[in-house]
């Protein structure tokens, strides 16, 4: 009975809705696909700048790394029903993606001390728009972590809550990746 | 059954904002939709008059055009870099705001949920937002013509140089800035229509509806978002790096340009690696703009044909086909780039294979007609006029498709002939008979059938007039987009043409008032549409005919066969539809339909 219900008429069903976010997912996934491979594509014509990455992106990496470490554990404790333990491994996560954020910021500032600048060769350029990309995704992920911190202050159900942390859970192990998959793209095809 | 009450109680809190304004609903959002589209396809017509009254008569003044157009026709004559202009507008209104956001938006938001049997999208709330972002877009689009220095006027591809330098004509300034707002707004929209669309289809299917029992309209529509998911993403990031192009001092697509004397600073780019990331999304866009066209044929042919689709697997593998292969084909616009002959004749070859489903969906079509008992409604007549352009149009995609050949044809009028009648009127005909198909489904009355003749066969004439003959001057290689053709003697001897088709396009454009009466008319006053008015078997026409939300008013009706269960042998009636079980119509089961007991077979 209630596995029909679930499939057809009850008022608030999250499967369509994860299944959304795993599209929004995809379509950003091929922005970045159109970003790299333009990358490849302008870099065989040969006029290519070779510089080293800044040591701050892997301090980054590694908090992003964690975060979706604690985001995991925040998710599992919202699912048994522990919204305080939920709530101070959301809040972590939160500090590590701002962390990131501003680590990426000292990465930009390290780029430019080394001559690296935004309008100079379009090796220099793509790393900026990449990297850059990237943060606006991060500062949309923090968005929708807010979301579901807000929801287990007011209360919402248990369904609705788990609901916004899955959702910000596949978002945010999602841009991990990312740039995981960035930073490595990056090192190889410099 | 408390979602039954939830609903209810919905229905009454409705205010006029929330119902006609920013409404959830998918049906009202449909109509935005179509009404929104309808607009933007009048601006990109009247636009497309103005610059054929150029090409007809290029020397001569006509005194009106400087009263409509002010400084951009001063003396009767329309200016050059305005001329650019409309034309550039005309193909990025008639592309993306007209048969993407109109057709895909109208249809796939009216009959997806009505057909798979939901209540409403995965998410209304971002249909609500996919609509308005499309209202801003277009809203922008339009304001472009209207300011100081003119729209952008480098062609609906916007290809670097040209859009990534504001001052490289007056095109490139303001008018090229709002055309990317716009239309990085519009690609926003189109994203978040199109991951509703694939979630609804995927997950939101009554009991009952498996994928092999959707109707051809939902995969031709599933289909098509899945290629917008894919490729407008792309494009987004082109459109990006041409954005810090233009302002921000990158050299993504610019190097060793001079302006006016003065060499540029910008080195190291190059304005083909725009023409990859826009031809990625391009040639899956004109597939966007052509499946649902093709799904709304398919639904329209066999039901108005009596007849059961023919093939239905092989059309929905065609379809299948034609979206994959719609990704490894954006080459074949860049033949003449100078691209590795080895890679420009790969191609050619994914090119080429193209032909292959789309002649299988045309045998379909034709099979689907074969010895059918046609009823020619003019939604009918519209789907039929479709198959027609399909062929004509789809015929010179196989020369344009050859490297060899396109090298001399590339960029003449055999282009335009070839795409505005493949994919512009073919698709502007799938849009035809989808609004006189489903217009009893969005107002709940009938459009008059004698106008919608009359619409028919003004437009089918016109459509070929105006774009057969442009073959022939492509093939003796007269250029597009050229202001006009005077100074070549081999040119001038196609004027007398140019001005035939000019005539054509003029009585074909006064043709879509005919049209434009009718609907605006039938809202009001057209009759009354009975439930179903088509004897069709999709679910849309089991729900009630006045609009409510949750489209029915009890349960979901579940889904027993396919859609096609036209003229079944047996039965008493030339339709069944999807939800009526199997159990019910003993006297007309197959050997291999569920629920045959085998003691009814004997009674055949």
């Amino acid at each position: 009975m209630i596995a029909e219900e679930t499939t057809s008429n009850t008022a608030f069903n999250s499967q369509p809705k994860k299944f959304v976010t795993w599209l929004f997912v995809l379509s950003s996934l091929m922005c970045f696909a159109g970003l790299t491979s333009a990358y490849i594509v302008r870099k065989a014509e040969g006029n290519w700048k070779i510089f080293d990455l800044p040591q701050a992106f892997y301090y980054t990496t590694v908090l992003i790394l964690l975060s979706s470490i604690t985001l995991h554990l925040s998710l599992t404790n919202a699912k048994k029903g522990q919204i305080a333990k939920q709530k101070n491994y959301l809040v972590i996560t939160i500090i590590l993606g701002l962390g990131f954020l501003f680590g990426q910021y000292f990465a930009w500032k390290q780029l430019v001390a080394n001559g690296i600048y935004f309008a100079g060769n379009p090796a220099e350029s793509f790393l900026y728009v990449i990297s850059g990309f990237h943060a606006f995704h991060i500062i949309a992920g923090i968005m929708l972590l807010l979301f579901a911190l807000t929801g287990t202050f007011s209360k919402i159900n248990q369904t609705k809550n788990i609901f916004r942390m899955e959702i910000s859970t596949i978002f945010w192990h999602f841009i991990d990746i990312l740039w995981i998959y960035l930073l490595v793209f990056l090192l190889i095809n410099r | 059954m408390s979602d039954h009450t939830t609903h209810h109680e919905e229905h009454h809190k409705e205010t006029f904002i929330s119902k006609y304004v920013f409404s959830m609903d998918h049906k009202m959002i449909a109509k935005q939709y179509l009404i929104t589209g309808i607009i933007m396809a009048v601006i990109g017509m009247v636009l497309s008059i103005l610059f054929r009254i150029q090409l007809g008569w290029p020397d001569e003044s006509f005194p009106f055009l400087e009263k409509v157009l002010g400084k951009w026709a001063q003396g009767g004559r329309i200016d050059p870099s305005f001329y650019m202009s409309m034309v550039t507008i005309h193909g990025t209104i008639m592309v993306f705001f007209v048969l993407t956001a109109g057709l895909s938006g109208t249809f796939s938001n009216l009959l997806i949920p009505l057909q798979v049997g939901a209540r409403d999208m995965a998410s209304p709330f971002i249909n609500m937002l996919s609509y308005w972002f499309f209202f801003l877009s277009s809203v922008i689009m339009t304001w472009s013509l209207l300011i100081e220095t003119g729209p952008a006027s480098g062609g609906w591809t916007i290809y670097p140089p040209l859009s990534a330098l504001p001052k490289a004509m007056p095109g490139s300034g303001l008018g090229m800035t709002l055309w990317l707002i716009s239309m990085a707004i519009f690609v926003a929209s189109a994203l978040m229509g199109g991951i509703n669309y694939i979630s609804t289809v995927l997950n939101m299917r009554t009991k009952g509806m498996s994928m092999t029992k959707l109707p051809l309209t939902i995969w031709a529509f599933l289909l098509t978002a899945i290629l917008g998911v894919l490729s407008f993403p792309v494009l987004f990031a082109g459109v990006i790096l041409l954005i810090f192009d233009r302002g921000f001092g990158t050299s993504f697509y610019l190097s060793d340009i001079f302006i006016g004397g003065e060499a540029l600073p910008n080195h190291g780019g190059s304005p083909v690696l725009f023409q990859h990331l826009f031809w990625f999304l391009g040639h899956p866009e004109v597939y966007i703009i052509i499946m649902p066209a093709l799904g709304i044929s398919s639904e329209i042919i066999a039901t108005n044909a009596r007849k059961p689709i023919f093939g239905y697997r092989a059309m929905i593998i065609s379809l299948i086909g034609i979206a994959f292969l719609s990704f490894i084909v954006w080459g074949h616009h860049m033949f003449i780039t100078g691209m590795n002959p080895f890679l420009g004749s790969v191609f050619m070859f994914t090119t080429l294979i193209i032909a292959v489903p789309s002649a299988v969906k045309t045998f379909n079509y034709l099979a689907t007609l074969w010895r059918g008992n046609i009823q020619f409604t003019p939604a009918m007549l519209f789907a039929i006029g479709l198959v027609s352009l399909f062929i004509t149009g789809g015929l010179t995609g196989i020369f344009l498709g050859n490297a060899s050949l396109d090298i001399n044809l590339h960029d003449t009028y055999f282009v335009v002939a070839h795409f505005h009648i493949v994919m512009g009127s073919a698709a502007m005909f799938g849009m035809f008979a989808g609004v006189y198909h489903w217009y009893p489904r969005l107002f709940g009355k009938m459009m008059d059938e004698r106008l919608g003749y009359f619409h028919f066969w003004l437009t089918f004439i016109a459509v070929y007039c105006v774009f057969f003959p442009m073959h022939f001057m492509g093939l003796d290689g007269v250029p597009r987009r050229y202001y006009a053709f005077t100074s070549f003697d081999f040119m001038k001897e196609w004027l007398a043409v140019n001005r035939f088709i000019s005539i054509a396009a003029i009585l074909g454009s006064l043709a879509q008032f005919i049209f434009l009466y009718n609907f605006f008319r039938s809202i009001f006053k057209g009759k009354k549409a009975p439930q179903n008015p088509w004897n069709s078997n999709t679910l849309e026409w089991t729900a009630p005919v006045e609009h409510m939300h949750g489209n029915w008013p009890g349960e979901i009706p579940w889904v027993y066969r396919w859609p096609y269960d036209y003229s079944k042998p047996g039965h008493d009636e030339d339709f069944i539809p999807q939800n009526v079980p199997l159990s019910q119509t003993m006297s007309s089961n197959l050997p291999g339909d569920y629920g045959t007991h085998h003691g009814s077979k004997a009674s055949h």
